[in-house]
Formats: structure tokens, C-alpha cells, sequence
């Protein structure tokens, strides 16, 4: 027996309950699988709270990856101070786009496995290959993707940044690896971030840089964007400007 | 103990008709006979200190440790069995871990405490069971600060500002209460603690003291047949339970030799 009264189903009347979610995307099933082999594990198929574009690429002294800090609820930007760099061990940074909480699940899980590893005291801390290979074996994200598909790059950008940072990144970084200091890298990013903000509706012009250097992990405090819209004058066509 | 082979002793289920349990007793021996355990609780930290007695020269050096991190910030040192104290490392590990999966925060120390001597008391009960050969210091940083307990084998907790078990007890006793433990660093206590336990071992009948006294001279490392293991947590290790840092671990053996030589 489903015991979930929204998947008894019942009729709808727009004019009683307009603001009413029913009928639901997708029907949630709740009752118990006839077949548990005929589906496979199926992680979150509708992220409520999400968070847009990671951008990451290699330079000098290690990498440096770095995202805003909005959270939104479908495209309302409903949360603007939340942090999407997490630090793994010493060596290692992971950011998540995508559902948040499914990000806070992970972050607590990797938390447990460095745990169980410090507490090995034999010297060793997991590294970002082996964080890597532990989420493609039990995750479903970015870089890991909902497919499972993993890769490793000296550029990385997620969601939206996919599209949109990825030519950028790698017409800056490619083959410059290493030669970008800190501070060049640092212009790659903001500018790629930048580019991302105008064009991403769900992005923020509040962001964190994070390095992973020889001197372990840093992230930064939230920093703000500059920005300039003053070339919106010159734009005409649509809007309430006509002329 | 005059009540031994009147038939009270072969279970922990049973107790003497002076209500008590000799196995518990038992245990208690089991962990009268090994290497000292020191632990003390100062301003910002705490220090654990274990002597070992090596028995094999063939052993690896710095194996079966006695010393064993359970959480990032909690150690646990034990003496006894030392199959018993992996036990109860192990157990501590798996409560910390259920606590962080509960709550979504570090375990407090108490709460550690409590929960591992609720487990050792159980195995006071059952005549299935035996009690555990060991008694644990455990210490650990939390949001109110440094902690220091001891869990006997019949399951009771206490907290310290030093605390000593095994063999040396009372003159690591007799030392901690020299000290002022609630106003030293803990980098100052990692010396404290190398210094007790080479009074120590000094005092024990059962070290070479003619062998020892070489050690003082030549300290020639190879002919070692006891070792010490020392671990911190403070403000210095970021929180951290970790083993003290070679150089820091070389200089406080060399001055607790040095410190004692000055002395005889």
C-alpha cells in the first residue's frame, strides 16, 4: 500500500487551487519495487536547491578552482552566501553543481572516509585521485556526472560554465600549465567568471577562488565581481526599449 | 586475595560472597603487570605517553602501538592486552563515527567516555565473556576544551587532570602531582611526560639498569629493549590528535636522560 495521499491521485481544479504543485513532474512511487533489478540505483532526478557553474584549471603552483555563491530554488536566487568549494584532507578541493543538499550529503561522507583514514595513522591521507575514484564508485556528480562518467583535465567547468567557460579556459590555460602564476590564473578566473555571470541567469557576482598548492588548501572569503552594464545602453530591440 | 580457588573467581557472572568479582580483579593484574600509560590534561592541550617493553629485538621499531588515534581530535593509550586495546580503539572509532552520523558534529570527549565504558562494563556481566585486560586513557580537545579520562576493566570512568595506569603508576602519580598541570603548555608537557617515564623505567627491578645506564652514555639505540611512544593534542597540532614530531619527540627523550643523569 502507498500510503502517500499525493500519489492517490485526485482532480484537478485550477480554479479552487491554482497555486497547487499537483499534478507532480513526476509521479513519486512509493510503493515497494516489484522488480529491484529491473532499475537501476536512481539518485536525485529533480534538484530542488541548486548551484550553477565550477570552474577549474591547472597553473604553476597547483590548481585553482572557483565558484559563486548562490544557491538558488529553481530561478529564484535564494541563497546568496553559500559556500561551494569544500576542502578534502590537504590536497584535495571538491565543488559541487547541482543539488545542494545531495553536495552536503557528500561532503559529510568524504568527511567519514578522511576520518577513517586519519585515524589509520600510518602516514598516508587520501589524495585527489583517490577522492576522485571514490566518488565515481558511490556518487552521482560533477566530475563524476549523473551518468557516471568520469574524466581528469587541466580545465574543468561544470553546468552553464560547461557551454560557456570551458573555450575560454582553455584558450588561456591549455599548454600554459606551467607558466600561469598565481595572479594570472587568478585574471583567467574572474575573467571567466565574469563572462558567466552576464550570460548565466543563475549565477551570482559573489564568488570564492580556492587554491591547492604545495602549501595545502586555501579558500578565499567571498569576493564580489566588477561588473559594467554600461554597454546595455547601446542594446535596443527588445525590453521596454522600442527605439 | 584469600577467597582465590574457593570457586568465585570462574565467572565474571559471579561475585564472592564479600561481593566482589575476581575475574574483574583478574583483569585489573592483567593490566598491573605492563608498561606505563601517562596522560596529562593541561591549559591547551593534552599529552599521552606510553613506555613499552619491547620484547623482540626482530620487532619492527614503532610497531604495535600502544598509542592510537580514534578521532581527528581524541587519542587513546592503553595498557594490558594489547589485542584488548585494539578492541576498544576500534570500538571508540565506530561510536565516534555513529555520533557524527546522529548529530552532524565532533564528538564530545565525555560522550566518547561514556559510551566505550558502558561497552566494558557489559563484558563484567556474562559468564560468556571476559573482562577486558586493559585499562584506556583517552584524551581529547572539544568545544569545552582539553579532557582526560580513564576506563577501568570493570567499566568505570574518571576524569583527570593527570592520570597514570600500568606498572609505574604510583611514581608517575607522585610526579604528575608535582606538576602544575592546568597552567603548562602542552609542549611543555611533552617533556614532563618523557621525563616520568624515564623516572620510571629507572625504578622498575625488571629493566636492566645496567643496560639502561649504557643507553644514557651511548644511547645506542640498537640494544633499546623498551620504547617510548608519545602523542599530543593542542593548539599547536590545530586540534589534532597526532604523534609528537620527531625532532620535538628527540629533544624531550634526550633532556628527560639528560635531566636524570644531572640528578643521581
Amino acid at each position: 500500500m502507498d500510503h502517500f495521499p499525493t500519489s492517490w491521485g485526485r482532480p484537478r481544479n485550477d480554479a479552487i487551487d491554482a497555486f497547487n504543485t499537483y499534478p507532480l513532474h513526476q509521479r513519486p512511487h512509493h510503493a515497494p519495487k516489484q522488480d529491484v533489478f529491473a532499475d537501476g540505483v536512481q539518485h536525485t532526478q529533480q534538484p530542488i536547491v541548486t548551484g550553477t557553474s565550477i570552474l577549474a584549471f591547472h597553473y604553476k603552483d597547483g590548481i585553482m578552482m572557483a565558484a559563486d555563491t548562490l544557491a538558488s530554488y529553481g530561478s529564484l536566487a535564494r541563497f546568496k552566501s553559500i559556500q561551494r568549494l569544500h576542502a578534502v584532507g590537504s590536497r584535495t578541493i571538491i565543488g559541487a553543481s547541482g543539488d545542494m543538499s545531495d553536495f552536503q550529503y557528500i561532503q559529510t561522507q568524504l568527511d567519514q572516509v578522511s576520518i577513517d583514514e586519519f585515524t589509520a595513522s600510518d602516514g598516508h591521507e587520501l589524495g585527489p585521485a583517490e577522492v576522485h575514484e571514490y566518488l565515481s564508485r558511490t556518487m552521482f556528480l560533477a566530475y563524476v556526472d549523473l551518468l557516471g562518467t568520469t574524466y581528469s583535465a587541466t580545465t574543468i567547468a561544470t553546468g552553464f560554465g560547461a557551454h560557456i567557460a570551458i573555450p575560454l579556459l582553455r584558450s588561456a590555460v591549455e599548454g600554459k600549465e606551467n607558466d600561469l602564476t598565481e595572479e594570472q590564473a587568478r585574471e583567467i578566473m574572474t575573467t571567466a567568471l565574469r563572462v558567466l555571470f552576464y550570460r548565466d541567469a543563475r549565477s551570482l557576482d559573489k564568488y570564492q577562488i580556492a587554491t591547492v598548492t604545495d602549501a595545502g588548501v586555501n579558500i578565499s572569503e567571498p569576493l564580489k565581481l566588477e561588473t559594467s552594464w554600461s554597454f546595455a545602453e547601446g542594446i535596443r530591440g527588445y525590453g521596454s526599449q522600442t527605439q | 586475595m584469600t577467597s582465590i580457588g574457593t570457586g568465585y573467581d570462574l565467572s565474571a557472572s559471579t561475585y564472592s560472597p564479600d561481593g566482589r568479582i575476581f575475574q574483574v580483579e583478574y583483569a585489573n593484574k592483567a593490566v598491573e603487570n605492563s608498561g606505563t600509560a601517562i596522560g596529562l590534561r593541561v591549559k591547551d592541550g593534552v599529552v599521552l605517553a606510553v613506555e613499552k617493553l619491547v620484547h623482540s629485538k626482530l620487532l619492527v621499531p614503532e610497531a604495535n602501538r600502544r598509542i592510537q588515534t580514534v578521532e581527528r581530535h581524541v587519542g587513546v593509550a592503553t595498557t594490558g592486552l594489547l589485542a584488548d586495546g585494539r578492541n576498544l580503539a576500534n570500538r571508540v572509532r565506530d561510536e565516534a563515527s555513529n555520533y557524527r552520523s546522529l548529530y552532524r558534529s565532533p564528538p564530545p570527549i565525555k560522550e566518547l567516555v561514556s559510551r566505550l565504558s558502558m561497552y566494558v562494563q557489559v563484558y563484567t556481566l556474562h559468564s560468556s565473556v571476559r573482562p577486558f585486560g586493559c585499562s584506556t586513557i583517552l584524551g581529547g580537545i572539544d568545544e569545552k576544551g582539553p579532557g582526560l579520562f580513564v576506563i577501568e576493566p570493570s567499566g568505570v570512568s574518571y576524569g583527570y587532570h593527570g592520570a597514570a595506569v600500568g606498572k609505574g603508576r604510583q611514581l608517575a602519580k607522585t610526579e604528575l602531582e608535582k606538576l602544575k598541570l592546568s597552567e603548562i603548555s602542552t609542549r611543555e608537557a611533552v617533556f614532563e611526560a618523557a621525563r616520568m617515564q624515564v623516572i620510571v623505567l629507572l625504578d622498575d627491578p625488571v629493566v636492566n639498569l645496567h643496560l639502561f645506564s649504557i643507553h644514557l652514555v651511548h644511547d645506542d639505540a640498537k640494544e633499546k629493549d623498551f620504547e617510548l611512544e608519545l602523542s599530543w593534542i593542542g593548539d599547536e597540532t590545530n586540534g589534532l590528535h597526532l604523534p609528537v614530531p620527531k625532532d620535538l619527540f628527540e629533544e624531550a627523550d634526550r633532556k628527560a636522560k639528560e635531566a636524570l643523569e644531572n640528578f643521581e
